[in-house]
This record gives C-alpha cells, structure tokens and sequence, in this order.
C-alpha cells in the first residue's frame, strides 16, 4: 500500500486511469439507458415506472458504497496514515451526497405513481435520508479545517462513526415492516424477470466507473491545488 | 506492539463498538420503526384503540367490495396469521388490487374493523414483463 502513498506515484497511475473510467463509463450509462428505455419490456403491474430502476439502483449503491469509501479511507488514514486516504475520503464525499440525493428523488418519483406517496417516514427511506444528512455533515466538517487537500482526524472518526448507517439501510426493508419492497436481488438470485434486470449490469458498473473518474479527478485537483499553494508560499518567502 | 498495531486494534475495537451500539438502538426501536401493523400483531397484542395508526398486508383474494355510493370499499387485509376488515371511502391507488399488498392508514374501531382513510399500494420485490405475469395469472385461474 505504501508504494502509492507518494503522491508523485499516484498521480502517474491516476492521470491516464482519470480518462479511461470516464469513457468507459459513459458508454456503458449510454448502452445501459438505451436498453432500459427501448429494449425492455414494461413490468406487469408498474408499467414503464419500473425503468427508473435502471438509475435508482446504481445512485443507492454509489451513495452507499461511497460512505463505504470514506469509511475504509477514514480507517486507512487514522491507522496507518496514510497521506492519500484524506484525499480521497475529501474526494468522495460530494459526489457520493450528490447520488444519494439522485437516489431519494427517482424513489420519490417512482413512489407517485406505484405507492401513491411522494413520501413516506418507513425505515428505508428515513434511513437514506439520514445518510443524505451525514454527507452534508461530513462536508461541512471538512471544510471547516484550514486543510483543504486532505482532511482532520476528527472528520476521519465521524467517517467511521457514520459507517453505522450503512448496514441499517441495507437491512431496514428486512428488520422492519417497510413500505419499500424487500430486496429483489440477493445471494440466492433475482426475483427480477432477467429481462428487465439485465440492463442494469451495464449502468451499475458505468455509473460506478463514472463515479470513480469523478473521484479521481477531484484528487487530482485537489493535490495540484496543494502543490500550487506550497509553491506560493515558498516564492513569498523568497 | 508498534504504534501503529495499536492504532489499528483501538480503531477497530472503536468501530465494534459504535456499530454494536447502533444495532442495540436498531432492535430497541424494532417495534416502533415498523412502518405498519400487520393483522398477526393486532391479533397478538389487541387492539390499537384511539390513535392513527397503519395497517399493512395482503388484501384478501375476492374481498374488495364496492359500496352503492361508488367511492366506499370493503375489503380484509391478512397476513397469513390474521385478517382483518377495512373500510375505506376515497380513492385507490391503480396498484390496488387483490391478492397484492397494501398499507391502509386510518384507526381500529372497537368491533375490530379498520376504518382507513388513506391507502397506499406496497409493491412487492417481484419485477417481471406481462407476458410472463400473464402465463402465471392463467396458471393461477385454472387451478381447481
């Protein structure tokens, strides 16, 4: 791991990674979009409602697994400190809200129609919605140091503090009576006929690699940004 | 022990912590984050008496009933356990239909109906194209 703490190092890897997973994952939103609103068929009972699916499901998941990312960095970056784990936990945490946010309006859409509520306290949803609100709090409390490339160590600890939220979503539908449906995809297959689940496969791995060359390119930045300002204060003091 | 090892044992015997702690509060609120009640439970706890609350289940195969006036329905929620009748006077949402879920929000009265006065269609985990939905239904109506 600590062959790419030098950021000099990173930097040579994630410059021409940054353009790769962008294209790659456009694409695949493209040819996973396409599929989704032309090639499949309706369901049963939602009609052409089920194909925001196809964004709600890869937008939770990166909201999620974002949180997930900034866990294992904050950890990374207590335990080992690692100079690199602040930077991309910083990196993560805006786009990662940014889904979430996208994850509770598709629901909220699609809820309209299928529930008949734009929106409902259950487990699930309330549960998302507090995520929503830790990202804001762990933005705020990145900003609120003079640090601006990597982060403090008390925004690491509420990294790791708010980690506790993730298994709760995962689980809400399960623990309690929920208005949101169980999990439709699970270890043991999909009770989502395949031909209306397979477009999915290609806008979950685009939007997580589009997700990733956002993060990569906001670590990137900030680090230039660093370099720049170290670079100042050093012809200041010339 | 390197410093280090010690940071990652106080971090991880931290993280053990704050998640046991969240899963201690998950299961004290069990019964108070349900969103709804299910007949099992009224049947097992008694009645929820005077306040508004949500009852969630199945709707009955050929139980809803349509009252002369046209805008007041009958029908009985189950859950396996229970079942239990629900009178609603407005309008349903298109997803509700019988034998598919439903969570009616509203007030147990004293003879053991529910009197809802909103409904809210629970779409299950199940996604699937008409063709395929509609094999099923035929499979479904042709059993004895």
């Amino acid at each position: 791991m600590h062959a790419y703490a030098n950021p000099a190092r990173f930097l040579k890897i994630a410059r021409p990674l940054t353009p790769i997973c962008l294209v790659v994952g456009i694409l695949l939103i493209l040819i996973g979009s396409y599929a989704g609103l032309a090639l499949t068929p309706p369901d049963y009972l939602q009609g052409d409602s089920v194909r925001i699916l196809y964004i709600h499901v890869p937008a939770a998941w990166l909201g999620m697994g974002g949180w997930t990312g900034i866990a294992i960095a904050s950890i990374v970056q207590l335990v080992w400190r690692h100079p690199l784990a602040g930077v991309a936990a910083r990196a993560i945490a805006v786009p990662g809200a940014l889904f979430t946010a996208i994850c509770l309006v598709t629901g909220s859409i699609w809820g309209r129609p299928t529930w008949g509520t734009w929106w409902e306290w259950d487990g699930r949803m309330t549960s998302m919605l507090v995520l929503l609100f830790l990202y804001f709090g762990y933005i705020g409390l990145a900003n609120a140091s003079d640090d601006r490339t990597s982060v403090s160590r008390a925004t690491a600890i509420f990294g790791i503090v708010g980690a506790v939220n993730i298994p709760i979503i995962n689980r809400s539908v399960v623990w309690w009576n929920s208005l949101h449906q169980g999990p439709s995809i699970t270890l043991r297959g999909s009770t989502i006929s395949s031909e209306i689940l397979w477009p999915l496969a290609p806008t979950v791995i685009g939007f997580s690699l589009f997700f990733g060359g956002i993060v990569l390119m906001r670590m990137r930045a900030n680090l230039a940004q660093a370099k720049v300002e170290a670079r100042m204060r050093r012809l200041a003091a010339a | 022990m390197k410093a280090k090892n010690q940071r990652l044992i106080l971090a991880l015997l931290a993280l053990a912590a704050v998640i046991g702690a969240g899963l201690l509060a998950v299961s004290g609120l069990k019964q108070e984050a349900a969103f709804f009640y299910a007949p099992g439970d009224v049947a097992e706890n008694g009645l929820p008496l005077g306040k508004a609350v949500r009852l969630g289940g199945m709707v009955a195969d050929k139980s809803i009933r349509h009252d002369p006036d046209g805008v007041t329905i009958h029908f009985v929620v189950e859950d396996g356990k229970a079942k239990v009748p629900v009178t609603f006077k407005g309008i349903a949402p298109d997803l509700f239909k019988e034998k598919s879920g439903v969570v009616a929000e509203g007030e147990f009265h004293p003879d053991g109906t529910f009197v809802a006065n909103n409904l809210l269609a629970k779409h299950d985990e199940r996604y699937m194209p008409p063709e395929l939905a509609g094999k099923m239904h035929k499979t479904d109506t042709l059993k004895p």
